[in-house]
Parts: C-alpha cells; structure tokens; sequence
C-alpha cells in the first residue's frame, strides 16, 4: 500500500483537526485541570464524539459499526495529540474493541462491541502491576471455581480505570510469572463487589487508576477467549495500543515543532529574530527532519495493523521506540528555545511534556520497544 | 496475459539467457562495479558481455528515451525490470556519473544536438563523465567558483583549478562550471560547459584520502579549449542547471550505502561475530546500538518510499532531498562506527585476504567524506532551515 493517505482518511483528519480544534482544545484541558477534574475531559465530549461515530471507528459492520480502520483511527488520535485532548476514544473505542474483537466469542462481540459503538458503555484495560510494562509478568490470579473465576491481585497505570464501566483484565489462570500461556482475559464490571479503585493524580492531567481484586467473582461468561490463551489478544490489542500511542506522540511532536516554530519567527533578542541565529536553525532542521521519519513509521505501522501484516508486532515497536525519542527531543527543545516563558505554567508548552512522557511510558518505553524489537528481530 | 504480464515473461526470459552467472553474485565494497568508458578495464569478459547486451537493449538507462538509445519504458516495467534483475540478484550493469547526472540534465536543459551526441555514448557505456564543480576556494561556497571561461568568440578559453572531481583521472568527458561573464552577480556568470578530458591543458591529479583510495582529483585546466556548442542550456544561466544537479546527487548519495543487496544486515553480522544466547545478543549494550541503528535504518528507509509514493500522488512537498542527503549520510557513518566496534580489533586490519583486503576500516573512512561532498550536513541543515522552515 503507498505511504499516503486516501480522500476519506485525509477527510477524516481534517475533520478531526476541526472538531478537536473547537471542542476540545488545549485551553480544556487547563480548565479540567485547574477544576480538579475526575475525567480530565469535558462531560458531553464523549458523547459527542460518539455522535461524530469515533466510537464506532474500529468496530466491525457486523457488530453495528464502521469498520473503517486504523489508519483512519490514527489521523484523529494523531490530531488529539495536537490539541492534548483526553477522551474515552484511547481506553474505549481502540483497547476495548481491539481487545473484545480479538479474544471475544460471536455473543461477547456483538454485545460489548454494538454498546461501544453506540456509546453507551466504555472500557479500561487492566495489564501493568509493576512500575515497568511488562505483560508476561502477569502474576494476578484467576482461580476457576463452578461456574466462573475468582480474581484476586492489583493493577495499576489503567488509563480511564476509575471510570470505564468495564475493565479488560488480565490474569493467571496458569503457568508462572513470565509464561505466556497461561493469562486469561476477563471483562468484569468497575463495580463488581470486591474490586477497590483508587484514582491517581498524574503528570498529564488524565483519569488512571490502581485497581485490587479480592476474590472478585467472575461469570463463566465474563472470560473473553480461550482459558489460558489470551496472550495472542493480549499482545495484539498492546501492538495497536503502541501504535496509536506513537501517533499521539506524533501528534505532540509536530505541534510542539510548529508553535516553536512561530517563536523563532517573533521573538528578537539582541535586535534581531532568535530563528537567525544558525545554532538554533540546525537543531530546527535536525527536528524537523527526525519528525519527518516519525510521519512514515506511523503510517506505516498503522497501515499493518488494516492489513494484517504478520511485521506488524516489529513495526509496533519500531514506531513506539522511534516516537518515545523523537517526542522527547521535541518536548525538551521546545521548552528551550522558548526560553524562560517555556517554564512557565501560563503558557501551554508545557503540557506536551508532562502527556509525552506518560504516553511514553505507558506500554512499554523507548528501551522496553528497543530491547523487544531485537527480540523480534532474533537477537 | 496483459501487457504488463507479457512484458515481465519477455524480461525474464531476456534475462535468464542473457545475463551471465558471475552477474548474480553480489558486489563486495565497490569491487566489481561497471563503470565503462575508454579507460575502463573489465574484471571480466561476463562483466563487459552483461553491459554490452544491457546497454544495446538500452536498459542501462531503462527511462531514457528510445531516440538517445535509451530503454523507453513507462513506469510500470521500470519496475517490473528492476524487480525481475534483483529476483536473480543481477548487478548493475552500469554504474554511471552519465546516467545518474549529467544524462537527466541534458534531457531536461541540453539542445537537441548535444542530447544526439552524448546520451547514446553514455547508455551504450562507451564514455564515462566526471563533474568538475568544486574548487580549493569553493566547497560548501559552490557559486563562489574562479575558474574563468574567457570569451573567445566561437568558443572560450578555460584557465583554473577543480577538486574533488570524481574518477577524474579515469573520465573521458567532464560537465564543467566556468565563471564566464565575472561583471555579473555572483551565481548569474555561470556556465556549465563539457569537453574530453583529452583536449590539451586538461591535467587530473589523484588525491589520496584516509581511506587509502583515490577516487577522486584535482583537476588542473590551463588554457582550454571549450567549444560554445558545448554548453549546456543557455552562457550564464548554468547555476539553475548546477542546482538541479546537485540534488540528484543529494539524493544519490543519500540513498548510497544503507543496504547492498545479498549483503548481511547489521544484526546478522553482531550475531555472528558477537553470539547470540538465549534468544538475546552477548554484548548488551552494543545489542542496543545496533537495535538503535536498525529502527533508525528501517524508519529512514519507510522515509524514502513515502516521499516516492507523495511524489507519485503529486501530494509531496518537495525540497525533502536535503533532508535524505543529511539523514541518509549520518545514518551511513552511524553505520560504520558500529560496525568497527562490533568486529573489535579485526575491524582495524587494513590489508590481507581474510579481511577482504580491509574492506571495513576503508570503507568506515570513507564513509566520513558522505557528509561532506555533495553538500555537508551543515549545508543541507541550512538549506532545510531557510527552504522548507522559512528561518531567515
């Protein structure tokens, strides 16, 4: 497939640029913040994008949705980037589909898929336990019992997990810390007795959460795949996890290049404009050109995910490795050369920092995807 | 069969009759290159067969029109014949200054004469060209060039010194810049003129590079002799032809080195010499910089397609060739500098057959002259900045 986008994708990420623009600009997510938010978003936001059909995005037509694809899906997510907006679309519409339609049977699919696509129930995926991502290191327990399972364990760093109606979780129903066969993946309601939620404040100003199971009771319905098999799925909703994650960062870095950008071209010091000075051009360009290199990763990485391309786990690592460097030069120079005013809490710059770095983080950093891709790679 | 089918069964065919086994096996560090010309002496008598029976067919230059010998062929069996030649792992059959330079530039800017003399010649390989742009007080300062080209009627009189002329000791021909009118503003009394390397007062010097090799020269011209027919495009108004050029080999460059084909990839070559245990390679942390480098590699790579594939949906933005140029080059010297530490003190054997007679500390050496010739990294930086940033 050409590493170029068709008239709907290009389309669609025009009218993402517009709708985020308007709706969920940067300046809402300072006023979330300076409110103490629960959510990190305005209330009617999600339902509004519902209404625009994002949620829907990914969902297959036989489960009531669009089925338009990850490249689509990407062009917004990279445009959120831009205006840092926080919305259920990441936990929701991309993990909890990626993740039902991957492991779910035809009834779980039809269910959970249709009520996401139409709005009425969002997701949270519950993976990490340590402080470092690390799926085959599950060690959270699902003991089966008659007629369903009983969860007990902790998760932490769930995005959206102390408000999704659903957590995606994974646990141990075999094997040991560090197998792959063994983790199951079970839907359980937020509310199920036994489950204790606790909302951490974070950097970014978004909604996480750790969450403790205690001999929390699962249906026989509530698995999601086969019994000690969920490592495939698992794996497949992370990759686009990944990938959408690096188009976010992608997002961050080309937004953060052009108010940069703009600040060379106004600010004078020593009566002349800064965007003169030769030692700040070359770090412009060298910025410029490593962004460059982001675009095709992203694309191409979203690409694999439509085709089913089996390089598609490397290129989710190749892209989220790329992307945690690039995002990070890019949310470090533009404070620089913005001087003084880029530490100031008034003006926005900073807030590319602090949601870079938890999206960096999150599934996997610069070193984890590195280390993985040589993996991949056989060494 | 479409005709497109057709056309690939006839290559194939063509191909498996006509190009010779030793044809198939992959080029070790520049030996075994084709480069033609009146100088030229073969490795073999395959190697001359494989250009003589490419060139004839005009597939040496398989885009060029059928009128200047070319191959004529559209985009589609372009394609379809590099991809039946890297099916059986063909080599070039040419490598060519002509065909990568000043061939497009004739096309675009040379009279109908000049395009009938020259680009037949150089498809069939029969003469090979060398670019005489640089000077000692011109290098990154292109248009700040001396040698003059005196006025002499029917044709001018060259007098001045270039360097870094490619192979100019082994060229038959050279595509020139003179400065012939010195009253005008610097870039507007440029003209790029060619003459045989031949013509009395031509005098090309080899320079000796920390490589060991000499691939390029100074070239001293003492009262020559250039014909105004020569000259391509119209007296003083060659720096807009220069330019062009100059981003043709940008991209040539560019694009040079990052993988030769049957080559082994920079992690196969860590996990031979390194080892490999447990799924992980011993050497942890060059494991890293070879990961590193290879994310680099396949990202700068996805780079090059997409901007083809913009240019093909005519979405592109254009102007992205400094930016492979300076990408590609550093990419390229990255490349070696990891290479050297994974091969240890093996990779500082300079001479010897079981060191391919110092193919890497070489080649490593002369990866460093990448960044600079063509336009060094801070050039292309520069041109980044003001070009495409809009930095003043």
């Amino acid at each position: 497939m050409a590493l170029v986008l068709n008239e709907e994708q290009q389309m669609l990420k025009e009218s993402a640029q517009g709708f985020l623009a308007e709706f969920a600009p940067l300046a809402e997510l300072r006023k979330q913040r300076d409110a103490g938010s629960q959510t990190g978003y305005a209330d009617n936001l999600w339902s509004q994008m519902v209404d625009m059909g994002w949620a829907a995005i990914l969902v297959p037509e036989a489960c009531g949705g669009l089925g338009f694809g990850h490249v689509g899906m990407g062009q917004i997510v990279e445009q959120s980037g831009r205006t840092l907006t926080a919305s259920p679309l990441f936990a929701t519409a991309i993990l909890g589909v990626t993740a039902i339609n991957s492991a779910g049977n035809e009834a779980q699919k039809s269910e959970l898929l249709g009520a996401i696509a139409r709005g009425e129930i969002t997701t949270a995926l519950a993976i990490d336990e340590k402080i470092h991502h690390a799926p085959t290191q599950i060690s959270m327990t699902a003991t089966k019992r008659e007629g369903g399972y009983v969860l007990n364990g902790a998760k932490r760093f769930v995005a959206d997990g102390s408000t999704a109606d659903k957590l995606i979780v994974a646990a141990r129903t075999g094997g040991e810390p560090g197998d792959m066969t063994g983790i199951s993946l079970f839907v359980v309601d937020r509310t199920a007795t036994g489950i204790g939620v606790d909302r951490t404040v974070m950097t970014d100003t978004r909604n996480y959460a750790e969450i403790s199971f205690n001999n929390v009771e699962v249906a026989e319905s509530g698995l999601l795949g086969a019994e000690g098999y969920g490592f495939n799925a698992l794996s497949a909703t992370l990759d686009a996890g990944n990938i959408y994650l690096a188009a976010e960062l992608l997002g961050i870095a080309q937004e953060t290049f052009d108010v940069t950008l703009q600040y060379l071209k106004e600010r004078k010091q020593f009566g002349v404009l800064i965007g003169s000075f030769q030692a700040l051009q070359h770090r412009a360009a060298h910025w410029w050109s490593e962004v460059e290199l982001c675009k095709s990763v992203v694309l191409k990485a979203l690409q694999s995910i439509d085709e089913g391309d089996d390089k598609s786990p490397a290129l989710a690592s190749i892209a989220k490795a790329k992307l945690c460097e690039i995002a990070e030069l890019a949310t470090n120079e533009a404070i620089q050369m913005h001087g003084g005013i880029g530490m100031t809490d008034e003006y926005d710059i900073g807030f590319f920092i602090k949601r870079a770095r938890s999206a960096q983080i999150m599934f996997g950093d610069n070193s984890y995807h590195t280390d993985r891709f040589a993996l991949l790679s056989g060494y | 069969m479409t005709d497109l089918q057709t056309f690939r069964q006839q290559t194939r065919d063509w191909l498996e009759e006509n190009c010779p086994p030793s044809m198939r096996e992959p080029v070790k560090g520049g030996e075994g290159m084709c480069w033609g010309g009146r100088n030229f002496t073969f490795e073999s008598k395959e190697q001359q067969q494989w250009m003589e029976r490419m060139g004839a067919k005009g597939w040496t230059a398989p885009d060029w029109p059928t009128e200047y010998g070319g191959g004529g062929l559209d985009k589609a069996q372009h394609k379809i014949l590099r991809e039946e030649m890297s099916r059986i792992n063909a080599r070039s059959p040419l490598d060519s200054f002509g065909i990568w330079m000043i061939g497009p530039a004739l096309l675009k800017f040379g009279s109908e004469a000049l395009k009938q003399q020259h680009l037949p010649p150089i498809v069939r390989g029969e003469i090979r060209w060398c670019q005489g742009y640089s000077e000692p007080g011109a290098g990154s300062d292109l248009a700040g060039l001396q040698s003059k080209g005196e006025d002499r009627g029917d044709h001018f009189i060259a007098n001045g010194q270039k360097v870094w002329t490619s192979y100019g000791d082994k060229a038959d021909w050279m595509f020139c810049l003179l400065r012939t009118d010195s009253e005008a503003k610097k870039q507007m009394g440029i003209s790029l003129v060619l003459f045989d390397m031949l013509t009395p007062g031509v005098t090309p010097k080899p320079i000796k590079l920390i490589s060991g090799s000499s691939p390029f020269c100074e070239t001293f011209l003492d009262d020559v002799r250039v014909e105004k027919d020569q000259v391509v495009g119209e007296i003083n108004q060659g720096w807009t032809i220069a330019k062009y050029l100059l981003t043709h080999e940008r991209e040539m460059i560019g694009g040079m080195g990052m993988s030769e084909a049957g080559a082994e990839t920079m992690s196969q070559t860590a996990s031979r010499v390194l080892g490999v245990e447990q799924g992980r390679m011993n050497n942890p942390m060059l494991r890293a910089e070879v990961a590193k480098w290879e994310i680099d590699g396949a990202c700068f790579a996805l780079t090059a397609e997409r901007v083809t594939d913009e240019v093909k949906s005519g979405s592109g933005v254009g102007a992205t060739s400094a930016m492979l140029k300076y990408y590609g080059t550093e990419l390229n010297k990255r490349r070696f500098e990891t290479l050297l530490k994974i091969n240890g003190s093996d990779g500082m054997i300079w001479d010897g057959e079981a060191a391919i007679n110092g193919w890497l500390p070489r080649t490593w050496l002369r990866t460093k002259g990448n960044s600079i010739e063509g336009g060094t990294s801070e050039v292309q930086l520069n041109v980044i900045a003001k070009n495409i940033l809009g930095l003043g």
